[in-house]
């Protein structure tokens, strides 16, 4: 009995946090198209998401398209299809590799200082000072964030691209000794607008998505210097859990039969 | 003359835990009442449900006469355009530098430019005893007397009709919280406002208090003259004021 009453109550623990996020995420939506905006708080985000996670993004977009080239070769090396390195490179890069693992980057670094930096307002009751002083706290904090961060990413993501492409080419071409323009053609010839397009509406989900988290558990954070954390913490993994799971769920919408 | 604030039968619990069993009170226009009672004793949770921050589960709070429980958001704040707060620990927006934080309330119900409201900013530091070129400070630089002095400064700036004060003076050194002290005084008949404080310092509600209210087991138990509380016959005040172990009030000490 005891068993069952464990499971009835974190099953209906995780209905009201589901049905508290989806409230929370559709009045942040509602409010993304009603006025006031606040365009000095959303330019602010903009360059805190798009500027300042270039570094992070770019190396992880260079790494990780580099050891594409590498391991595609050593496994295509084997029966001589070297020329499809190009192909594998561009294609896992634009629709796979840099939004997600882009995505995964901006998750630790953009959503956890958004928890961070509001469930602080919260528990120093600066959220509740925003309410006596006739300001939407949804309207100021949340809404330039979500709209920050689905105009940002894809931005990003952009550069990632063609970041993570070269990563290929450099080891391709230096490491492999593969010809320079023979490789570039190759890439672009495989290349069709819906790899880069599907990625980029990608990375504006994940955008919206992490934004959404960081602020909703900053949001409902409570208790002091520990709420925090641990809202920074929940904020991180959730919205790294809703990428992956979106990211299927989005390719198969895409690509799927 | 209807009163500014009328709170009637308000009542708020947290789950099982009632911490508001029936709370009256009139406030009148221009009055400055405080509302003593020992820590946990729900004075946060009255201030809070009266801002709108919470909604309590039942009874009346009118301001000017106009009920505001279940109001929308919008029309909540409507009515928080002639309310001004401090809160307890300052809540300054520590992303904005300290006249931002000013002119904060000007600026979000844009009654005017942004020269403009800092100037009005400026104005109002110099209210309350603070030098034009703290202007462009951060908050987190200010020492917590400065910050108070901010928060105060921000509370005032709309000129609003009433000013809620939460716990003003804990945290300050004797002589820091005199001072707010008679600066919430000062403001008050500067601004001419009502006002509405919650406190557990007696030294603090005999100087800023026309009226002291006593809050003990989610009811007013007794309301009158701060000067006249020495001489209350109700025992709960009486042990209050006086600061005394044995009497009704039991410190609930969790095991």
């Amino acid at each position: 009995m005891n068993l069952l009453q464990a499971i009835g109550r974190v099953f209906l623990a995780f209905l009201g946090a589901a049905g508290r996020l989806i409230m929370f995420a559709m009045t942040a939506v509602t409010h993304c198209f009603l006025p006031p905006y606040y365009p000095r708080i959303m330019i602010r985000q903009m360059i805190e998401i798009g500027y300042f996670s270039l570094p992070v993004v770019g190396l992880t977009a260079i790494f990780a398209g580099m050891v594409l080239a590498l391991q595609s070769y050593t496994g295509f090396a084997r029966f001589s299809a070297e020329g499809a390195i190009a192909n594998v490179v561009v294609l896992s890069v634009t629709r796979e590799l840099a939004p997600v693992l882009g995505g995964l980057m901006i998750a630790g670094r953009v959503g956890a200082s958004m928890a961070a930096e509001i469930g602080t307002m919260r528990v120093t009751e600066q959220i509740d000072a925003l309410t006596t002083l006739s300001t939407n706290a949804i309207k100021y904090l949340v809404v330039p964030r979500i709209i920050a961060g689905v105009i940002m990413l894809p931005i990003l993501i952009f550069v990632a691209d063609i970041i993570g492409v070269f990563g290929g080419f450099l080891v391709a071409v230096y490491k492999l000794g593969f010809n320079p323009s023979i490789y570039l053609q190759n890439t672009w010839d495989f290349l069709e607008p819906l790899d880069i397009i599907s990625g980029l509406v990608k990375a504006s989900v994940f955008g919206f998505l992490v934004a959404l988290m960081g602020c909703y558990h900053g949001y409902y954070s409570k208790g002091g210097a520990q709420g925090v954390g641990a809202a920074t913490t929940n904020s991180v993994v959730s919205a790294s859990i809703l990428i992956l799971c979106f990211n299927y769920i989005l390719t198969e919408a895409f690509f799927g039969l | 003359m209807e009163p500014k604030i009328q709170l009637r039968g308000v009542t708020k619990g947290f789950g099982p835990k009632k911490v508001l069993t029936g709370v009256d009170l009139d406030i009148a226009r221009g009055e400055s009442v405080v509302i003593i009672g020992g820590s946990g004793t729900g004075k946060s949770v009255l201030l809070k449900c009266i801002l709108g921050l919470l909604r309590p589960d039942a009874g009346s709070i009118k301001i000017d006469g106009q009920e505001v429980t279940g109001l929308s958001t919008s029309e909540r704040d409507q009515v928080n355009r002639q309310v001004g707060m401090l809160f307890q620990g300052g809540a300054l927006f520590d992303s904005l530098p300290v006249w931002e934080n000013v002119a904060f309330g000007l600026l979000s119900r844009k009654q005017c430019g942004r020269d403009e409201a800092r100037e009005i900013a400026v104005k109002k530091m110099a209210l309350v005893g603070l030098k034009p070129h703290l202007a462009d400070a951060w908050p987190a630089d200010l020492s917590i007397g400065m910050q108070k002095r901010v928060g105060l400064a921000r509370a005032i700036a709309t000129n609003p009709e009433i000013i809620f004060f939460d716990e003003p003076t804990t945290g300050l050194d004797p002589i820091m919280a005199d001072m707010i002290n008679e600066l919430i005084v000062h403001v008050n008949q500067e601004v001419g406002a009502t006002a509405l404080s919650i406190s557990h310092d007696m030294e603090s509600a005999r100087k800023i208090g026309d009226r002291v209210a006593m809050l003990y087991q989610g009811k007013i138990v007794w309301a009158g003259d701060p000067d006249s509380a020495e001489a209350a016959a109700n025992p709960v005040v009486d042990q209050f004021i006086h600061g005394r172990v044995d009497g009704p009030i039991k410190m609930q000490v969790r095991a």
